[in-house]
């Protein structure tokens, strides 16, 4: 089946077989990454605009990386240098991107829906590096990337993300991965922060860790996220720490081969021991690496690319 | 001024409970019961065959935007926007800017009103002063200039103590209040209705408990002092239940619902259109089919818009920063009519009255009638016509319509005001 999209704004909207082509372009282009010369020259001539409104380091870092391996000329701008702080728009913004004959434009910012906004408005491909609490599509294609590379398929797998669900857009990201690939996803954290509304999107709510936990292949931690906050959620840090924070007994609870992930950046001591963050089960940073291959497959194929075309043996 | 012979009509008066195919006269303004034969010869006539005539429609929640933003909507436009609804009486809202908290800007407002509408606008004055919620507004100046209630509207007041002695204080001038009931501590940087949608758009989530409590606050309120509370474009499905059981121990409170609650839900919300952004946002099924159920038992007592037009620039934003509100004056009666009378089976005279005499009531304006001797206010539509809504080609200044593109059943071909037709089905007059 070809590939017809133009934007990555959502996991929500993609099927399952594009889930599976983007995974399968990216497992190609990983290869490329352990060469001496790492270059591909997919997007040669083409240039892309990283236009992040809000902070971020590994997402913009890989897409920069992305980007360059791909070949393609990057401009990055970020919401302080950008005319947004002098009271340009959006719109405005963009508009001027495009004028400027960029081919692509790669969003970060703090709306929920602004990627579909600018989908609408541009003819460029715009692609998605979250929204808000929205999405973070990219994010979610390489968790459930990495989980692949560990586990094989996810059917029946039980995954659990574990943490501030409200206002993480990796978490729903990744939930509608997750559920397309028919893993078994729990959420657990505090009640403030894994509202039951959630289970409409087809997981299971919990805030039992013990239970959740058992035999879980999976756990997926999110970041408390004090800038999302407007008022107390929870008590205090150091109670969030001794509720749900991960540590080596509950760890134990595990299954024995399971796999630790997070999106980063880590609270080492937070939601997560340092010595579990640096162990053997912990895939941490080969999800950073993996994110560099699975936005060149997102780049390259939103730009016009084709699976077949990286991956002819498969 | 000529005189008028409406002729050949579905005369609908609720407040004179009547329904019939029929005449309507006007002579100097005023309904009258017949013209001489001689007068009936020069008069008028139009030929409303097919169409309804009842007693011109009254909005008691529109803005305006006079003075202070104008580039939104004034009130020239936004008259012309209503004369094009039907609508021959209204009532603005304060928050203008500056706010109309000072007999001064009452007495602004009253020139604007004279020099440039084209249908009858009652001004509204707030609360307190700068819609702070700190320190009562001059309420008593502000009556002396001809407010019809006072309402903080968009900043409910937050202190139940201030919000009591505006209670006592507006009683004493037999003032109405009107509350936008929203408990501002559980809506922080809330944009949309707080449920299964938010949590699947990433939206910050307004929950209808802070509507609820707003509602028992003021429940308990007006029943302590006395006073006349209006409650606002109500929206949640609790709230319906905190007024019908208030009215049934004889509260005196009265609530209203908009025409886009009672016909939207929160789905709509999945493009991020900020054309659906409004306060109070659009709720669940579960709540939209409570409003119906409240207009239907008299819990909520009237239909109001809550007009709230933004320029095209202002609302192309991302969903977050986007101003909340929308029009309302030229799609209230189709989209009325379609919710309540086409898909809920209403009577078509029960919701003209809701639309018509029972807010004028609810105020005390001498409007939604047709007793001979009223002032001849008159809206004549016809209840089958289908138009195609284009909110660029319409009266308002803005077009910030969740309907603009969409074919609406239902369209208004003459507003009368004092005898004077204002609006004949294409232009104003």
């Amino acid at each position: 089946m070809p590939w017809t999209r133009q934007h990555l704004l959502t996991l929500e909207e993609l099927s399952l077989t594009e889930i599976d082509q983007i995974h399968a372009t990216a497992v190609a282009f990983k290869r490329t990454l352990s060469r001496s010369v790492k270059k591909v020259p997919a997007l040669r001539g083409k240039t892309i605009v990283n236009l992040f409104l809000e902070p971020s380091t590994r997402t913009r870092m890989a897409f920069d990386m992305a980007a360059k391996r791909l070949s393609a000329d990057v401009i990055s701008l970020d919401g302080a240098s950008s005319s947004t702080t002098k009271g340009e728009t959006l719109r405005d913004t963009a508009e001027n991107i495009q004028a400027l004959q960029a081919d692509m434009i790669v969003i970060r910012h703090a709306a929920a829906g602004s990627p579909l906004y600018l989908s609408r408005i541009l003819d460029i491909p715009v692609i998605n590096a979250g929204d808000g609490a929205h999405e973070h599509p990219t994010q979610g294609l390489l968790d459930t990337f990495t989980m692949k590379e560990h586990l094989g398929s996810l059917k029946g797998r039980k995954v659990v993300i574990l943490g501030d669900i409200l206002f993480s857009r990796v978490a729903r990201s990744n939930i509608h991965a997750l559920v397309k690939m028919g893993a078994a996803v729990t959420l657990v954290g505090p009640s403030t922060l894994v509202p039951q509304w959630f289970t409409d999107l087809g997981v299971s709510v919990s805030y039992d860790l013990r239970s959740a936990l058992a035999d879980a292949e999976v756990v997926m931690l999110l970041r408390i996220q004090h800038e999302r906050q407007t008022s107390g959620h929870f008590p205090s840090i150091g109670e969030y720490t001794s509720m749900f924070g991960l540590n080596k007994t509950r760890a134990s609870w595990l299954n024995p081969k399971a796999i630790i992930m997070h999106p980063g950046p880590i609270n080492r001591g937070v939601e997560i021991d340092s010595e579990l963050a640096d162990g053997d089960r912990s895939v941490i940073l080969e999800q950073v690496t993996n994110g560099i291959a699975v936005r060149m497959a997102v780049l390259y194929l939103c730009a016009g690319g084709q699976p077949e075309l990286v991956m002819p043996t498969e | 001024m000529p005189n008028l012979w409406i002729q050949n009509a579905r005369v609908i008066d609720p407040a004179a409970q009547r329904d019939a195919r029929g005449d309507l006269f006007v002579s100097d303004g005023k309904l009258v019961p017949s013209l001489s034969a001689a007068a009936k010869k020069r008069a008028k006539k139009i030929d409303a065959a097919g169409l309804v005539a009842c007693p011109g429609l009254v909005d008691i929640h529109v803005h305006f935007r006079e003075p202070g933003q104008t580039h939104k909507e004034n009130i020239g436009t936004g008259t012309r926007a209503a004369a094009a609804g039907g609508f021959t009486t209204v009532v603005c809202m304060p928050n203008t800017s500056p706010v109309a908290d000072t007999a001064g800007t009452i007495q602004f407002i009253n020139d604007a009103i004279r020099r440039d509408a084209v249908i009858k606008v009652l001004p509204t004055g707030c609360i307190s002063v700068g819609m702070k919620g700190q320190a009562l507004a001059p309420i008593g100046s502000l009556k002396r200039m001809g407010v019809v209630a006072i309402t903080d509207d968009g900043e409910c007041v937050q202190s139940n103590e201030l919000m009591r002695r505006a209670c006592e204080y507006a009683k004493m001038f037999d003032l109405p209040l009107m509350d936008h009931c929203q408990d501002a501590s559980l809506t922080h940087g809330a944009v949309m209705n707080e449920g299964t949608v938010s949590t699947r758009l990433g939206l910050r989530g307004w929950p209808h408990a802070a509507e609820d409590i707003i509602v028992a606050r003021d429940v308990i309120l007006s029943e302590y002092t006395g006073a006349h509370i209006h409650l606002q474009h109500i929206s949640s499905r609790y709230s319906v239940g905190i007024i019908r059981r208030a009215k049934q121990r004889g509260v005196k409170i009265s609530a209203e619902a908009t025409p886009h609650h009672i016909a939207l839900t929160d789905e709509s919300l999945a493009t991020y259109d900020t054309n659906f952004k409004m306060n109070p946002p659009l709720r669940t099924e579960e709540d939209r089919l409570a409003l119906i159920e409240g207009l239907r038992d008299g819990t909520l007592d009237c239909v109001s818009t809550d007009h709230a037009p933004h320029t095209d620039y202002e609302k192309d934003k991302e969903f977050d920063f986007a101003p909340n509100g929308i029009l309302g004056m030229e799609t209230s009666l189709p989209i009325t009519l379609e919710i309540l009378v086409r898909q809920n089976k209403f009577k078509l005279p029960f919701v003209i009255d809701l639309m018509t005499r029972r807010p004028a009531d609810l105020m005390k304006l001498p409007a939604g009638t047709l007793a001979d001797g009223a002032a001849a206010d008159i809206c004549l539509f016809d209840p089958n016509e289908k138009w195609l809504y284009d909110a660029k080609k319409g009266f308002s200044k803005s077009s910030n319509s969740p309907w603009s593109g969409q074919t609406l059943t239902g369209r208004v071909k003459t507003t009368i005001v004092d005898g004077r037709i204002v609006y004949d089905g294409k232009k104003i007059l």
